[in-house]
């Protein structure tokens, strides 16, 4: 019996890798090599000035130098703002909005509808929606229009004209766009909860900012842990918004420019060994963060509960 | 006390709910109603009621050669379709590669595909276009579609939603009725998958849609534009000299098929973000 079986296995497995041959050729071909590629070109001088292409030489480690000593730092400060300008209202929003919209208590007209209505941006180009936002905060734009005519304002806001003003914004639209989402995904997680543990601690006499703080908080943890490293691997790779809502240049002063962008700008220019540094440079952050990911991915006991049942377990028998 | 504090617990949630909704929906009534206004209604200030230049506008747009917005909305088709069949299939296929068979790699290609799940694409952006330079790919639709035959978070998904919705039974009796393995796929397992392939099928239609940066730095012809990109150029030099007219009714064209489908599929899409995906 036990031979048929392996036998079987055996006879099998080639299906297996058929199955998957596609998506690891595919990724070789159009993630792998292009990696080892991009990692090649970061140790090369290797540039387009006018039409003339410059190299490659081989220069070692100097496009590392040169990138560390250019606006680099600049740049990561700025992409990291303007994430924590977005994520920091997202993520309580969308914990308030979670806990409500779970709250059997709670009676709400209409959830269906704001759960789609603030799930909708979510869905939007974001490209079009940086140019619909450039247009409505412009100078003489409706926003200012209205704000004038209603005399909250007296004269026009010049929103992208300062950094407090472009970075607000761009954070505003991230925002927008993701709120929704993490409520959703937090929403499934609070319904994940055993309702027991809420109607225990009802009968104690515990207020909702108590259930809040001392139950949801605690055990939708993992996920606020996942959601925040996912949200950091999008807030790196942020450029559609500020790209389109600066022209490319950042402004003002390139205080929205983002590490994305910069690279953007590198590829255009055909400036092949910074870029390729730059990419190396963002390739290990992600690295970093795709570990984090894949440990709570693949932890079998995220929350710590099994194994504190285990450890609980020995001391009642010891 | 307890039922007073409730009350105002509800109306709270109401008056946050309601702020938060007029947020979302407002920026896009400007946007449909500044589209159906002409260049000089705009310039004269904003109203909230909807001008008659809907059609004027319309034709203006489609009929500017400076940007073929209607050809980008077919190259912007071709692309997001072909992405969400690939993108399904194939991670469907892989999913059930992994799932239903046992051989000696086989836990070593899951643990590669989660080490990469959330592997931004940009990283790899230069190599990428240096290959497909290489290749004779460039400026063309190509290389925005094959490559996502590997999308590692889609493949999670799917496997996911194996584990909870396909008996390993299923596919034995399937085996046993004389069925070849990759009909047995085609035949009984995408059937049963079709709940997940709807909503990913979504997603990838929807974010191919929106994909900006690769398709920006790929095509460099005006006909095989898609639409991101042509929305991009709006923000060019001469924005000034434009129609406003003009610009609000090509970001309405831009976004609002999305808007249309996802109110179409809202209540699907809604259950379908955390459908299978979620960790608890």
């Amino acid at each position: 019996m036990q031979n048929q079986k392996k036998l079987k296995t055996v006879s099998y497995a080639k299906w297996g890798y058929l199955f998957i041959l596609p998506f690891f050729l595919s990724y070789a071909i159009f993630s792998l090599i292009p990696l080892a590629d991009t990692i090649r070109n970061s140790f090369y001088e290797y540039y387009a000035f006018g039409l003339k292409t410059v190299g490659p030489n081989w220069t070692g480690l100097s496009n590392y130098i040169s990138l560390l000593s250019s606006d680099l730092p600049k740049y990561a400060w700025n992409t990291f703002v303007m994430w924590i300008l977005g994520f920091v209202p997202q993520i309580v929003v969308a914990l308030v909005l979670a806990s409500w919209f779970t709250d059997a208590r709670l009676k709400i007209r209409g959830k269906q509808f704001f759960k789609v209505v603030i799930y909708l941006p979510n869905l939007i180009m974001a490209s079009a929606f940086a140019m619909l936002f450039f247009a409505l905060f412009s100078n003489a734009g409706p926003i200012n229009n209205i704000l004038l005519n209603m005399g909250v304002i007296g004269e026009a806001i010049r929103f992208m004209e300062s950094t407090l003003g472009a970075r607000t914004l761009v954070g505003l639209m991230n925002f927008l766009m993701w709120f929704g989402n993490t409520t959703i995904m937090l929403m499934a997680a609070i319904m994940g909860i055993n309702p027991s543990i809420f109607e225990a601690a009802e009968l104690d006499g515990c207020t909702h900012l108590q259930k809040f703080f001392k139950i949801t908080l605690p055990q939708i943890k993992p996920l606020l842990t996942y959601t925040l490293i996912t949200s950091l691997i999008g807030g790196l790779q942020m450029f559609d918004v500020p790209q389109i809502l600066t022209g490319g240049k950042g402004a003002p002063d390139r205080t929205t420019m983002t590490l994305i962008m910069y690279l953007n700008k590198h590829l255009q220019a055909k400036n092949y060994g910074i870029a390729g540094a730059l990419s190396v440079f963002l390739f290990i952050i992600s690295a970093i963060l795709c570990w984090f990911v894949f440990k709570m991915n693949t932890d079998p006991d995220p929350d710590g509960s099994k194994s504190a049942a285990k450890r609980a377990k020995k001391g009642g028998n010891a | 006390m307890q039922e007073k504090r409730s009350h105002g617990r509800e109306i709270l949630a109401h008056v946050v709910l309601i702020i938060l909704a007029f947020l979302c929906l407002f920026f896009f009534y400007i946007l449909i109603i500044n589209a159906t206004r002409s260049h000089a209604q705009l310039q004269l200030g904003f109203s909230a009621l909807p001008g008659s230049s809907l059609v004027t506008n319309f034709k203006n747009v489609i009929n500017d050669p400076a940007i073929p917005i209607l050809r980008g909305v077919l190259n912007s088709l071709i692309v997001s379709g072909c992405c969400a069949a690939i993108v399904t299939y194939f991670s469907a296929l892989t999913a059930y590669g992994i799932y239903a068979y046992d051989f000696r790699l086989k836990k070593a290609a899951f643990t590669f595909i989660m080490a990469i799940l959330v592997m931004p694409t940009q990283v790899t952006a230069l190599g990428f276009l240096r290959l497909i330079t290489n290749m004779g790919m460039d400026d063309s639709l190509l290389p925005l579609i094959i490559p996502s035959i590997a999308s590692p978070a889609v493949f999670y998904f799917m496997h996911s939603y194996m584990q909870s919705s396909l008996p390993k039974d299923l596919i034995e009796a399937a085996r046993i009725d004389g069925s070849m393995e990759f009909s047995t796929f085609n035949r009984i397992v995408l059937p049963i998958m079709k709940p997940a392939i709807a909503v990913q099928a979504i997603f990838t239609f929807v974010g191919s849609w929106n994909n900006y940066f690769i398709p920006a730095l790929v095509i460099t012809s005006k006909n095989k534009q898609t639409l991101p990109i042509m929305i991009a150029t709006l923000r060019g030099a001469d924005y000034m000299n434009f129609d406003m007219g003009k610009i609000y009714m090509m970001i309405t064209i831009a976004i609002v098929p999305i808007i249309i489908i996802y109110l179409l599929l809202s209540k699907f899409i809604v259950e379908g973000v955390t459908l299978g995906g979620v960790k608890e």
